[in-house]
């Protein structure tokens, strides 16, 4: 049985020796399989070079992406969930809570942050899917009711980033009203000619496209996000056939009216400028050397 | 009539009544002693099987198929009505109906979900299930009824908003966003009523509202029990769990300060009475009119927006 016998001494090398390349090095695109070095995917918002796959993201990375220099204050972030309903299903409501909160880091599927926009203010409600699939309770409702607040207090333009499943069950009719609390918050926000710039992204439905999601001024959208109200499984459900191509994209709500544009992450930033500044009409440095710079070019 | 479970001991003790009258009426044996008896045992027995229903068999009741519907309240409770037609866009959902109706000399904007009583009525009328058109039509509705300063009174019965292609290429989700956005800042008061099942955005898309009534036996939630339980437990077999878990009753949203009032049925459900309930209604409708008239139509409307924007529960740490 000598052949099972290690007979050179010194081949295995012990675990705390080995080389292996470092984690996260490499982002593999799960579209096209294609990597692309981590640290290139980053600058390119993460978004694969190859495909354009768009990768989910949080409101970290949003805010990083959209705000000058990474700058931003954080609003709100002392609001955590209760529990209505005493809800249980196959945990407790309180210990769903407690563990997506140590899992994500985060309090709930909603943060607020303040910054500036190549100069320009912005409010910005940033959704995170991570946290019980970006789900609409009543920290979300609040969060962004009083991101509105702010908004309308310091007459700054306010953004909402959506990425949810929907209501949170366990919250039930409390999760359901949010609706009505953010369409109503909203509803005071037109009236004192705030603009109210809604972007959805993968995957927006539910409760949350029945409300602030599709009451932007300006509805606009990733490439290629679900966007709907019904699931695409419960439609199948219903009508008993298999669901068109494209069915839900962003491309489909472009076409039939919904959005106003479509914007790839890569140009996020410098539309969001535009706008604000169309509306504004206020010339920024950054703003004035960009034009300035066009026209020489031209 | 269709009789559920839980209805059983009073259905027995009735057919027991029955044949004591019919024997009576022969006239043959006295049995007024034992009709009194049964009577009363009656009495008793709805008493305690309605007072302590659970939020399954209150559910069951809100979609009882002899309960009355939208168009049933109009009749039972306006002088005259008047049904007005379509969305000015796509088409007219049957699903979502709406016209001026008189009460009494004062007109009124009455929307709702209509429900179907047969196979065909109930295709025609989609189960109550309105496209993103019946949403449209019921906002013109009440925009037309701001215009001409008339109060607007939903009733609300819906196992959900209709999901299917036509519904999402035509925008669901916008067409319920921008009713309660629109809802929300209406100049004239608002009063919505629970009469059978309030089911998610489907339900809610008509239902900001100065005054939100549950009808007794009604449920009001963002998911329906079969739904919840098939989500939550991966199958259709918890939904009396389900009902429980989601505190989807009109005591419960009342505790719970989701709506502003509970609407008493008689016993055992608006279908038992039909005329006692439309009186009910009325009556309500004719009381809540009057205190919302009271006030000026500013501070109306941010009372109704207050109202909604104080719904959550969280804490601050």
């Amino acid at each position: 049985m000598s052949w099972f016998k290690r007979v050179k001494e010194g081949i295995s090398t012990s675990t705390k020796d080995k080389k292996a390349t470092p984690d996260g090095l490499w982002y593999k695109c799960p579209r096209c399989k294609k990597t692309t070095i981590k640290e290139d995917h980053v600058a390119n918002n993460y978004v694969c070079p190859h495909c354009e796959y768009h990768h989910k993201i949080g409101s970290e990375e949003y805010f990083h992406i959209l705000f000058d220099e990474a700058q931003y204050k954080e609003l709100y972030d002392n609001i955590i969930s209760g529990d209505p309903l005493e809800f249980v299903d196959s945990k407790p409501y309180t210990k769903r809570i407690e563990e997506s909160i140590n899992k994500t880091g985060l309090r709930d599927a909603v943060r607020v942050g303040v910054g500036k926009v190549d100069n320009q203010h912005l409010v910005v409600a940033c959704m995170d899917f991570n946290f019980i699939g970006g789900s609409m309770g009543s920290v979300v409702g609040e969060k962004i009711g009083r991101a509105i607040d702010y908004a309308r207090e310091h007459k700054y333009p306010v953004m909402v980033i959506s990425k949810s499943g929907g209501a949170r069950m366990m919250e039930a009719a409390f999760s359901l009203m949010q609706m009505a609390k953010t369409s109503a918050k909203l509803a005071l926000l037109g009236q004192e000619g705030i603009p109210y710039i809604s972007l959805m992204t993968d995957p927006t439905t539910g409760g949350v496209t029945a409300s602030f999601a599709m009451l932007g001024d300006f509805n606009i959208a990733e490439p290629e996000a679900l966007i709907g109200f019904a699931g695409p499984r419960v439609i199948k459900e219903t009508i008993g056939k298999d669901l068109p191509k494209g069915f839900q994209s962003s491309e489909f709500l472009l076409e039939h009216g919904f959005l106003d544009f479509i914007v790839p992450r890569t140009q996020l930033k410098d539309q969001i400028s535009t706008l604000l500044y169309m509306l504004s009409e206020k010339k920024t440095r950054q703003r004035k050397e960009k034009i300035e710079a066009a026209k020489s070019e031209a | 009539m269709t009789t559920f479970d839980f209805e059983k001991p009073i259905a027995e003790l009735e057919e027991q009544l029955e044949k004591a009258t019919s024997i009576a009426e022969k006239g043959k044996v006295d049995m007024s002693d034992s009709i009194t008896k049964l009577e009363a045992e009656i009495e008793k027995t709805k008493k305690e099987v309605y007072s302590n229903l659970t939020g399954w068999q209150k559910v069951q009741i809100s979609r009882h198929p002899e309960r009355p519907y939208t168009l049933d309240y109009i009749q039972g409770i306006c002088d005259e009505f008047l049904e007005l037609h379509g969305d000015r866009n796509v088409k007219d959902d049957k699903a979502m109906i709406g016209g001026f109706g008189t009460i009494e000399g004062k007109t009124y904007m009455i929307i709702g979900h209509q429900k179907g009583r047969n196979t065909k009525q109930r295709q025609m009328r989609n189960f109550g299930m309105a496209n993103p058109e019946g949403y449209r039509k019921a906002l013109r509705l009440m925009k037309l009824a701001e215009k001409f300063n008339k109060p607007v009174i939903t009733f609300i019965d819906t196992p959900g908003a209709s999901p299917g292609l036509e519904a999402e290429e035509r925008g669901q989700g916008e067409a319920i966003a921008r009713n309660l956005l629109e809802m929300a800042k209406l100049k004239v008061p608002v009063l919505c009523f629970i009469i059978g099942e309030g089911a998610s955005g489907g339900a809610l898309g008509i239902g900001i509202g100065d005054r939100v009534m549950m009808l007794e036996y009604t449920w009001y939630s963002v998911i329906s029990p079969e739904s919840c339980s098939s989500i939550l437990w991966r199958s259709w077999d918890f939904k009396e769990k389900a009902a429980d878990a989601l505190k989807l009753t009109s005591d419960d949203m009342l505790k719970n300060g989701l709506i502003d009032g509970v609407v008493k049925e008689p016993i055992g459900g608006a279908h038992n009475n039909p005329a006692e309930i439309f009186a009910t209604v009325k009556k309500e409708i004719k009381r809540l009119t009057k205190d919302l008239r009271a006030l000026e139509v500013d501070d109306l409307v941010m009372q109704r927006i207050e109202k909604f924007s104080h719904m959550g529960s969280y804490h601050e740490i």
